[in-house]
């Protein structure tokens, strides 16, 4: 063999290689398509799907052999330092993290009193524990951390403060006998207690400090009132954080002062909270939620209750709103003590045993269940993260990490009613965030879905009739140079930035809609009846004109038809205005029939995204009617039936799978339109059908609150929901419209 | 009758009256923009108004007529409004633009014409732009040039001194962004530098003598610079013009904050025509000023322009690939009809969907990684791990990927398969094929789908409002600071403009005009390029049909 042809063989090899390369890198990149959707589906599901985990607790270390008896326990803020108290004024605090891990760090006495007679700590997030002693006088402190940076190494240094001052504040009452017990709440400059004497007396004090102009130091007024309608053994005593509510709960009833005005203290419910009399179930606990409008009473029988203050139209009541069961082996015993986190509607509640049973409230969850240690657990608290618990049980001092990010979430509370704190009945409320901390989110994907779907229907019920009927007559009758021009301008039409839309949508179409209500009413009926008018003038004229216009520019003929009726509807819209309704529709409908009427309403979002969606039903309509075999309609003509009949009998039987994935195709475009929503409706997540009410769907939901979301968030995870049902939808609706319309292709190229 | 109704003829032109339906709201919101946006531009007269209020207090209201209405004369009687003479059914109200910002309390005001005694658009009346508080209406008084009052030829002068002090103005402004700028920049480079030896450990005495040298140096120059700043910005503070205005007072305005004045009674319609494209052209190359509400949009345009470009320059290669693919490679099986499917589904899938994967996993997770790696001494601060350019382009790329798809594999498919043919029949392997013979024919579809993904890229909002779109960005992505594009940045975006503008701002009135010239702006883009799209892929349509032949 030559040389030459040695070449030819070797280049040969390498083109062949070269071939396979291109092939397999192009089929790569065919692939990466599908692998783009599936990125898309894996990461939304990816980042929501640790909401709807459950919530772990798991002992990381103990503390043991602990000296003293303490009567309350908590962590600071990083779960690095512990701090107990016992009931005599001693706070000692552990290290938990560092070299002097499950050491004693610091111990220290309250400044020296006469005898203490009683001990309470304030709601979590306050921090606050008070001393009360036999001269009825109260004395508050505060457990601090001062953060240093020696040797550029972060150093907490604990220490006691006292907000309130280091003298102990006496409290004007008039009983001569001892406290046994209190609680106690403050804000800013004033102190609320309900004390109980050893003479079993019930007292609400308020404390109010004001500084003294010259000495700079405080003086306190104190005003007590004696609660006498409580009868029977008191359990446990409340105060609200703004000092507004007292509550007093005995073993089988619950009391609710107001106490907003001190010379005022008046008992605003009293309810039974044991239903059957004789029962031998008992209330055995009570506390505050976090954001203090509920209360949590736990029974003898392992029942948990959630009471709050509802406000509606028939005034305020006071009502149970769900109940809890411990589950596990603590079924059916008592509830020992319950004890809320710092910020969210979590709470847990221990039995005798150490069983513990975590909860939330809002979506009514039972989120863990199990034991930390043996024995009972005397005291108990959450750390401020919320991740993690801290309790004393057996002189053992225990810390479990707390897995538990977003108990607020789960499925049946996303779609279901749910009854939040304050509302009169449980409803579907999207309320996402607000200014304070203990607020409680109202995540409820009900309304906006609703919204999305309204906005849907109002522009399909636009879009549809217009984009389907100009697709047929296009494809069908339309004469071929007019159908030339026609074309490029619906896809120009569907090019049209939707942002555009939604500006024209809110600034323009809003305003001139609302003032002329009636034309647009006329609009839609004189509109039909004139075209058909003029049809029937068409048909009734001289076969000479009808001549000069060639066939299938109807369209064409009925355009300057279209713009005299629409500019003599508006025209008429004062008129009709002055004569049925008394000069201005809006007020109208808003006095006389009782609707309310918004600016920017559903009627604005069904015509502009209807506009932006006829396109996109035109152009797969106009091309399924349009490759529809002449065979077909030749055949059906050749037969005698006329030009509709062959059209409805024949050509649209056979597109009808094409006609309805254009509609299909529609919908998905229209219930994922960020924009034209967002500028043309106001927002607000209502459930209401009402045309002249606006909306608030998914889409511009996440638009509006994606910025602002935390991330890693509950929230910043249910948006991602959001998105994720979005993609769900319209994947379903796009898959399924793409199916029929590749079955429908088959079928034209076998014909 | 009955015999027309039965021939189906009247549902024909029921079915027709769709399509004019639609015809004449796609041209009716065209020039509906168009006017609307190209009406801010004109100079319009100013008029004068001598009006006796309710009160019989006789005023004078100079201002541009903005909007007429006629509102019903029931409703004005309702609202306390009394009338000496009996009025027809409505009465006819102007919404006069007066301007002035700062001595009046609203610069838009209603006025009914019944309380019009005289109307007039009298000649001398002066429109300042200024940089600051909108436009002012007066007559022009008296100028003094350094300090002294000049009254003669003062139109002339007037102009010559604003040239200057618009002059100086941009001097100063120059300097402070590129100059003063750059050394800004530098500072911060060096704070890093130090920021990363730190981290590393290798921050030496030696390193920080140096750093700390250089800063000095940096500063020194710096000083030099801001000297020659206040230099300039005295300079254009040197002369004021006195002007009076509607109440009849007079008022000074220093010439260091107006940038043009226009005599729009005293200008014939060539005049005006001139002037008209004038303020297009500052429209298109001016900062905002205002917030947003006036000047032009420059910052936006570019902004769009170089989002879109890297799009496309992502976008393409996968497209056309992806196209090939489905063309030229795959059968008829499962997989393909899936990855068909897939298509159809990037194609309908919202556009938010893609701004919140953008943000989750371009930005945060991608971004919040590259950090990590590569700008650790810029830590906590975000470098690319915030919204961006690179995340918005990347973002607009897998949106606008089906466009690009669709489009090569129509144009893939109407090349006739004789040419193909050919080239096997000639030995060429199939690669050689498509890439000698297939991909240049099909190149022209290739740019068809392109533009309309250009297109789509630059009138869509939503996604980008979640990766890299803000209201006002104080830096353009491309700049003289070394490495020249920054991919990082944030930008501006003529859709979120419209977004912002029209529905952020807090004086909605006074934006909207602006709002229309950028809506019509961006229309005139987006059409321009789908026009060019369709006649591109027309005429390939006509070119292999007869080829076909």
């Amino acid at each position: 063999m030559s040389r030459t042809s040695d070449n030819a063989l070797k280049t040969e090899s390498t083109r062949l290689l070269k071939d396979k390369v291109a092939k397999y890198g192009v089929t790569a990149g065919g692939i990466m398509v599908l692998c783009a959707l599936l990125l898309i589906f894996f990461y939304l599901l990816y980042i929501v799907k640790p909401v709807f985990n459950a919530a772990e607790i798991e002992p990381i270390t103990n503390i043991e052999k602990l000296t003293q008896t303490y009567a309350s326990v908590a962590v600071e803020e990083q779960n690095e330092i512990a701090f107990a108290l016992t009931e005599k004024g001693l706070i000692d605090f552990y290290a938990l993290t560092g070299d002097k891990a499950g050491q004693l760090i610091l111990s220290e006495n309250i400044p020296e009193t006469s005898e203490i007679t009683a001990f309470d700590a304030s709601a979590p997030q306050k921090g606050l524990y008070g001393y009360i002693n036999d001269q009825s006088e109260l004395l508050i402190t505060k457990p601090d951390f001062r953060v240093t940076f020696p040797n550029d190494k972060r150093q907490l240094m604990p220490y006691m403060s006292y907000p309130f001052g280091e003298s102990a504040i006496p409290l004007d009452t008039e009983s001569l006998f001892t406290i046994n017990s209190f609680s106690f709440a403050t804000d800013e400059e004033s102190i609320g207690l309900i004390h109980q004497h050893s003479d079993s007396k019930v007292f609400f004090t308020k404390l109010e400090g004001e500084e003294d102009m010259f000495t700079e130091e405080i003086e306190w007024t104190s005003s007590s009132t004696e609660l006498t309608q409580v009868n029977g053994n008191i359990l446990h005593t409340l105060v609200s954080p703004d000092l507004s509510r007292a509550f007093i709960i005995t073993t089988n009833q619950l009391y609710v002062f107001n106490t907003r005005d001190s010379s005022d203290v008046s008992l605003l419910y009293n309810v039974n909270l044991i239903a059957k009399l004789n029962s031998n179930i008992k209330v055995t606990a009570a506390n505050l939620l976090a954001g203090a409008n509920s209360v949590i009473v736990g029974f003898s029988n392992g029942v948990l209750e959630q009471w709050f203050e509802t406000n509606s139209d028939q005034g305020r009541d006071f009502v149970k709103v769900r109940q809890f069961e411990l589950s596990g082996e603590a079924k059916g015993s008592a509830v020992q003590a319950i004890y809320p986190e710092f910020y969210r509607r979590t709470f847990l509640a221990t039995t005798e045993s150490g069983h513990i049973n975590l909860f939330h409230t809002t979506s009514e969850a039972e989120l863990w269940q199990g034991k930390l240690a043996d024995g009972k657990i005397d005291s108990l608290a959450f750390s401020p993260r919320s991740n993690a618990v801290i309790s004393i049980a057996n002189d053992t001092l225990n810390i479990s990490k707390v897995e538990n990010e977003h108990p607020e979430v789960t499925w049946s509370g996303l779609w279901q009613e749910v009854w939040y704190e304050g509302y009169p009945e449980a409803d579907y409320v999207w309320q996402s965030s607000s200014a304070s901390d203990d607020f409680e989110s109202k995540f409820s994907l009900v309304p906006i879905s609703f919204g999305t779907l309204k906005a849907a229907m109002y522009a399909m019920l636009f879009a549809v009739p217009i984009g389907l009927s100009a697709a047929i007559y296009t494809a069908y009758f339309m004469a071929p140079n007019v159908r030339k021009f026609v074309k490029p301008t619906v896809e120009i039409m569907e090019a049209l930035p939707t942002v555009i839309l939604g500006f024209l949508a809110g600034l323009w179409l809003a305003p001139v809609i609302e003032e002329h209500l009636p034309g647009v009413v006329l609009l839609l009926i004189l509109l039909p009846i004139s075209i058909l008018l003029t049809a029937f003038a068409w048909h009734n004229l001289p076969q000479k004109i009808k001549n000069a216009v060639p066939q299938g520019w109807d369209s064409i003929v009925l355009l300057p038809v279209v713009v005299i009726v629409s500019y003599v509807s508006f025209g008429l819209s004062p008129l009709v205005e002055e004569w049925l309704f008394d000069g201005n529709t809006r007020l109208y409908i808003t006095n006389e029939l009782g609707i309310t009427f918004d600016q920017r309403n559903s009627l604005i979002v069904g015509i502009a995204m209807g506009f932006a969606v006829i396109p996109t039903i035109f152009s797969i309509a106009e091309d399924a009617v349009f490759s529809v075999p002449k065979t077909l309609s030749n055949g059906s003509l050749a037969l005698g039936a006329t030009q509709w009949q062959t059209l409805v009998k024949v050509v649209l039987l056979t597109a009808s799978p094409g006609i309805f994935s254009a509609v299909m195709m529609g919908l998905g475009r229209a219930v994922g339109e960020t924009m034209i929503v967002l500028m043309a409706t106001g927002n607000t997540p209502i459930m209401d059908w009402s045309i002249f009410e606006g909306m608030r769907t998914l889409s511009a939901n996440i638009a509006v609150e994606m910025p602002e979301s935390e991330v890693g968030s509950s929230h910043y995870r249910i948006l991602f929901l959001a998105a994720f049902v979005l993609f769900i939808f319209t994947f379903v609706v796009n898959t399924i419209a793409e199916f029929v319309r590749q079955r429908l292709r088959e079928k034209y190229s076998s014909l | 009758m009955k015999l027309w109704f039965k021939s189906g003829s009247p549902w024909v032109w029921m079915t027709a009256g769709a399509v004019s339906v639609s015809l004449i709201s796609v041209i009716g919101l065209l020039l509906l923009i168009a006017s609307r946006g190209l009406s801010y531009f004109w100079p319009a007269d100013i008029h004068q108004f001598d009006i006796v209020t309710q009160s019989g207090a006789n005023k004078t209201i100079i201002g541009e007529i903005y909007e007429k209405e006629q509102v019903p004369t029931q409703q004005l009687v309702e609202s306390g409004v009394l009338f000496k003479e009996a009025q027809g059914e409505t009465v006819e109200r102007f919404l006069i633009k007066t301007g002035n910002r700062e001595y009046v309390d609203l610069d838009f005001q209603w006025l009914l014409t019944t309380y019009i005694k005289q109307e007039s658009t009298p000649t001398g009346l002066a429109v300042f732009e200024r940089s600051k508080n909108g436009n002012f209406y007066g007559y022009l008084d008296s100028i003094v040039q350094d300090g002294k009052v000049i009254t003669d030829n003062k139109n002339e002068l007037l102009i010559e001194l604003i040239d200057r002090a618009v002059e100086l103005n941009d001097k100063a402004l120059d300097l402070q962004n590129g100059e003063i700028g750059a050394i800004n920049y530098e500072f911060e480079r060096l704070r890093l530098k130090q920021r990363k030896h730190e981290l590393d450990g290798d921050l030496t005495d030696q390193i920080k003598l140096d750093i700390t040298a250089q800063r000095d140096a940096l500063q020194a120059e710096y000083l030099t610079y801001e000297k020659q700043l206040f230099e300039y910005r005295n300079l254009a503070k040197r002369d004021t013009v006195i002007v009076k205005d509607m109440r009849g007072e007079l008022v000074t305005l220093p010439l260091n904050y107006i940038l043009d004045v226009i005599f729009p009674n005293d200008m014939s319609t060539i005049e005006k025509v001139g002037q008209f494209g004038k303020q297009i052209g500052k429209f298109i190359v001016d900062d905002p000023r205002e917030a947003n509400t006036e000047g032009g949009v420059f910052p936006a345009i570019f902004g769009t322009v170089f989002m879109v470009m890297l799009m496309a320059v992502i976008v393409t290669p996968f497209g056309v690939i992806a196209a090939v693919y489905l063309h030229e490679y795959a059968g008829n099986g499962a997989i393909t009809k899936i990855i068909r499917i897939s298509v159809i589904n990037l194609a309908g899938v919202p556009s938010i969907v893609y701004g919140v994967f953008g943000l989750g996993f371009f930005v945060y997770m991608f971004g919040g990684s590259i950090d990590q790696l590569f700008y650790p001494e810029a830590l906590p601060g975000p470098t690319f791990g915030t919204p961006g350019m690179l995340w918005s382009a990347l973002t607009l790329a897998i949106l606008t990927l089906p466009v690009v798809i669709v489009s090569t594999e129509e144009g893939l498919s109407r090349i006739p398969g004789s040419l193909r043919q050919g080239s096997l029949a000639l030995g060429a392997t199939k690669a050689e094929t498509l890439w000698r013979i297939v991909i240049p024919m099909a190149s022209p579809a290739i740019m068809t789908g392109l533009i309309l993904a250009v297109a789509r890229a630059a009138g869509e909002v939503a996604p980008l409002m979640l990766v890299g779109v803000v209201k006002m960005a104080p830096t353009l992505p491309l700049d003289g600071n070394f490495p020249f594009v920054h991919l990082d940045r944030k930008f501006m975006h003529l859709g979120f403009h419209i977004y912002d503008v029209g529905f952020q701002s807090p004086n909605v009135e006074a934006a909207r005009p602006l709002v229309y010239a950028t809506s019509f702006l961006l229309v005139s883009v987006i059409v321009a390029l789908n026009i060019t799209a369709i006649g591109i892929r027309n005429h390939l349509r006509e070119k292999y049909k007869a080829l076909d032949h």
